[in-house]
C-alpha cells in the first residue's frame, strides 16, 4: 500500500516536470523582452543590460530553466511584473472565491449527476434516459457564459431572486456567501452535469448487464439495493475516472464563470495578468492549476484501492 | 487479442470492397443525428457563404447615431461623416458603436468555422504523426508520451490563454493555440491503434518484404485509425469553435474590431442589463453551431464504430 502511493506519487514528478518545462519554454519563446517592458522602449542599451542581467536573462536557456525550477522548489513562483508582489501571495489572496465556487460546484453535480444518470441506466431507452442524453448534448454545446448570462437574466434581474455579480466572503456570513455563489456554481456546474451523467449512466448501464445483477434480484433484496450495492458499487471507477478529469474542465470553465460574474478569484486573476500580459503571473497561475489537476488525478488513482477491493498493489 | 480476429468492426473503411464502402456512407447518411446535424451545418456555411446577399452591410462599420437599436428597428445607417449609407433593417439590433448584429453574427460564422475546421485538421495531423511514431518506434514512446502527459495536465483554455496572450491574437496564434491542447487525446488514440495493429500478421509480412517504414504506418496501419479519427475531428472541431468564442469573450482572442461570436458579447456584455440581445444572438448561433456538430458526431459514431457505440459513452 505505502509501496503504491509512494510509485504514484514518483510518477507524477516527470509529468510536474513536463509541464514546468512547458510553461517556461512558453514564455521564453514568446516575443517581446521581459526587461524592455520594464524599462522601457527608449531606455539606454546599457540600461537594459543592466535590467537583463538583473533579471537573468542574459544566461543560456538551461541554466535560466535551473535556477528557475529551483526557486519553484523553494515555493517561489516569482515576483508579479505589474502587482509587484510575489505570485504566491496573489494566489493565496484570491484563492477563497474559486475554491468555494468549485467545491460547491463538485458536491451540486455529484449530487444531480450520479443520481440522474443512475436512473437513466435503470430504465434505459424511457423518457428520462432520452431527455438526459439530449439535455448533455445541450450541455456540451452552451457555452458557460450564454447560460450564466441568462440565468443573471431571469434570476437576477427579472424574478431578483440572487444577487446579480460579486462574491461575499464566507467571514462574512453564510447567506450571503450561498445567495452569490448559487448562480456561477449552476453555469459552471451545466457541462460537468453532462459529462458525468453520461458516463453514469454509460458505467451502470454496463455493470446492469452482468450476472451478478441477476443474481442480485433472484435473491429478492430491493431494486433500490441492486441498483446502488451492485450497479454503482462496480461502475464507480470509470465514474470517479471522469470526476477527476472533468477538473480541466472545471478550471477552466472557473475562469469564464469568474469574468461573468464578477468574482475577485483566481480565474479573474488569470484574465488580469493575460491581459496585462504579466509573465511570471500567467506561469504561476498555469503551473498552480497544472499541479491541481495532477493532484486531483492522483487522488483518484487512490482512490481505486477503497472502490474496488479486486485492486491490490 | 487473438491473431485471427484481425477483421475488427472498425476494420479500415478503406480496404472495404467498394460496394460495402458505398453501403457504410449510405448507412452514415440514413443516420438521423448524421443528417440533421450535417443539415444544420450545411445551411450555416450556406448562408454565411451568401451573406453579403442577405440583407447584411459591412460588419465593421460604425455609426454611432444607430448605437443601442433594439432588434427589427428600420433605420438610415451612417457612414462617420454622417452621410446615409442605407436604410437598413437591424433585424438583431446593434452594438453601443452601431454595428449590425445580424451582419456581424453572419461574418462571425465564418470566423467560427474557418477556427474549427482549421483547429480540427491541426490537431489530427499533429497527434496522428506523435500517435503514430510513438506507437510504432519503442524507443520514442515513452518520451513522446509522457510529453504528452505533460500537454494533458495543463487545462486546455489556460493553455490557449496564455499563449494568445504571449504570442498575440491573430488567427494563426488562436488555432494554434486551440489546437495544442488537443493534440494528446489524439495521439493516444493513434498510438493505442498502432500498438494493437502492428502486431497483426499481415504487418508482419508488410516488414518481411522490405516494405519502408512510412508506407507501413500510412497505407497498412494508418487506415485503421480513420473511423475513430474522424469522431474524434468532430468534437475538436466542436470544442474549438467555443474554446474561441471563449477567448474573444475574455478580450484575449482575435482583434475586437473582427465580426466573431465571441466579440460581440464581449461587446455586449457591459451593458447586458439593457440590451441583453448583444449576447443572446450571437449565443444562439454559437450553441446551435456546437451541437449541430457534436449531434453529428455522435451519429457518426454511432455508425462508423460499432465497438465505441456499444460501450455507450
Amino acid at each position: 500500500m505505502l509501496m503504491f502511493l509512494g510509485r504514484r506519487i514518483i510518477a507524477t514528478i516527470p509529468v510536474l516536470l513536463v509541464v514546468a518545462l512547458i510553461v517556461f519554454m512558453m514564455t521564453r519563446f514568446a516575443p517581446g523582452d521581459p526587461a524592455t517592458a520594464i524599462v522601457g522602449d527608449d531606455a539606454s542599451a546599457a540600461n537594459l543590460h543592466r535590467v537583463r542581467s538583473n533579471l537573468g536573462l542574459n544566461d543560456s536557456l538551461p541554466i535560466q530553466f535551473g535556477r528557475w525550477g529551483w526557486q519553484l522548489l523553494q515555493g517561489s513562483l516569482g515576483e508579479s511584473f505589474f502587482l509587484k508582489k510575489q505570485v504566491s501571495e496573489l494566489i493565496g489572496q484570491r484563492i477563497e472565491p474559486t475554491l468555494a465556487l468549485t467545491c460547491l460546484t463538485l458536491i451540486m453535480t455529484i449530487m444531480i449527476a450520479v443520481p440522474l444518470g443512475i436512473i437513466a441506466a435503470w430504465r434505459h431507452g424511457g423518457w428520462l434516459d432520452r431527455m438526459l442524453m439530449g439535455f448533455s448534448a445541450l450541455g456540451f454545446s452552451v457555452p458557460a457564459f450564454v447560460i450564466g448570462y441568462m440565468l443573471i437574466w431571469l434570476f437576477a434581474l427579472r424574478w431578483q431572486l440572487f444577487p446579480v455579480q460579486g462574491y461575499s466572503r464566507i467571514s462574512d456570513g453564510l447567506g450571503p456567501w450561498l445567495s452569490h455563489l448559487v448562480l456561477p456554481a449552476t453555469t459552471l456546474s451545466i457541462i460537468y452535469v453532462a459529462l458525468i451523467a453520461r458516463v453514469t449512466r454509460a458505467a451502470v448501464a454496463e455493470a446492469m448487464t452482468e450476472d451478478y445483477i441477476r443474481t442480485a434480484r433472484a435473491k429478492g433484496i430491493s431494486e433500490t439495493r441492486v441498483l446502488v450495492r451492485h450497479a454503482l458499487a462496480n461502475a464507480a471507477i470509470p465514474i470517479v475516472t471522469v470526476i477527476g478529469i472533468g477538473v480541466a474542465l472545471l478550471i477552466g470553465g472557473v475562469v469564464v464563470t469568474e469574468s461573468v460574474f464578477a468574482i475577485p478569484g483566481l480565474g479573474s486573476l488569470t484574465v488580469d495578468a493575460v491581459l496585462s500580459r504579466d509573465f511570471p503571473l500567467i506561469q504561476g497561475i498555469t503551473l498552480f492549476f497544472s499541479v491541481v489537476y495532477v493532484v486531483v488525478n492522483l487522488l483518484v488513482d487512490i482512490s481505486y484501492l477503497v472502490l474496488d477491493p479486486r485492486i491490490r498493489y | 487479442m487473438a491473431d485471427e480476429i484481425s477483421l475488427s468492426p472498425d476494420i479500415a473503411v478503406e480496404q472495404l470492397a467498394p460496394s460495402r464502402r458505398r453501403s457504410l456512407f449510405r448507412r452514415v447518411i440514413a443516420n438521423w443525428s448524421v443528417s440533421l446535424g450535417g443539415g444544420v451545418l450545411c445551411m450555416l456555411v450556406l448562408t454565411t457563404m451568401i451573406a453579403p446577399w442577405l440583407g447584411t452591410i459591412d460588419p465593421t462599420a460604425i455609426d454611432p447615431s444607430s448605437g443601442n437599436l433594439l432588434p427589427g428597428t428600420r433605420g438610415d445607417f451612417n457612414n462617420l461623416s454622417g452621410e446615409v449609407i442605407s436604410n437598413h433593417w437591424f433585424l438583431m439590433g446593434t452594438d453601443s458603436l452601431g454595428r449590425d448584429i445580424w451582419s456581424r453574427a453572419l461574418y462571425g460564422a465564418r470566423v467560427s468555422i474557418t477556427v474549427g475546421i482549421a483547429v480540427a485538421l491541426l490537431a489530427l495531423v499533429l497527434g496522428m504523426f506523435v500517435g503514430l511514431t510513438a506507437g510504432y518506434f519503442r524507443r520514442i514512446d515513452s518520451v513522446a508520451m509522457r510529453l504528452m502527459d505533460g500537454v494533458m495536465a495543463i487545462p486546455g483554455i489556460l493553455f490557449a490563454v496564455s499563449l494568445v496572450a504571449l504570442f498575440g491574437g491573430t488567427l494563426v496564434t488562436v488555432i494554434v493555440a486551440i489546437a495544442v491542447p488537443e493534440i494528446p487525446r489524439v495521439a493516444r488514440l493513434v498510438r493505442s491503434v498502432v500498438l494493437s495493429i502492428r502486431e497483426e500478421p499481415y504487418v508482419e509480412a508488410a516488414i518481411a518484404l522490405d516494405t519502408p517504414t512510412w508506407k507501413i504506418l500510412l497505407r497498412h496501419i494508418l487506415p485503421n485509425a480513420i473511423a475513430p479519427l474522424i469522431i474524434q475531428g468532430t468534437y475538436v472541431c466542436a470544442s474549438a469553435i467555443l474554446v474561441e468564442a471563449i477567448l474573444s469573450f475574455l478580450g484575449v482572442g482575435l482583434p475586437a474590431e473582427m465580426a466573431t461570436w465571441g466579440n460581440i458579447m464581449a461587446e455586449g456584455r457591459s451593458q447586458f442589463n439593457q440590451y441583453p440581445h448583444n449576447v443572446l444572438f450571437p449565443g444562439v448561433f454559437l450553441a446551435l453551431t456546437v451541437l449541430s456538430v457534436n449531434v453529428m458526431g455522435d451519429g457518426l459514431r454511432d455508425t462508423l464504430d460499432p465497438k465505441f457505440n456499444k460501450r455507450g459513452n
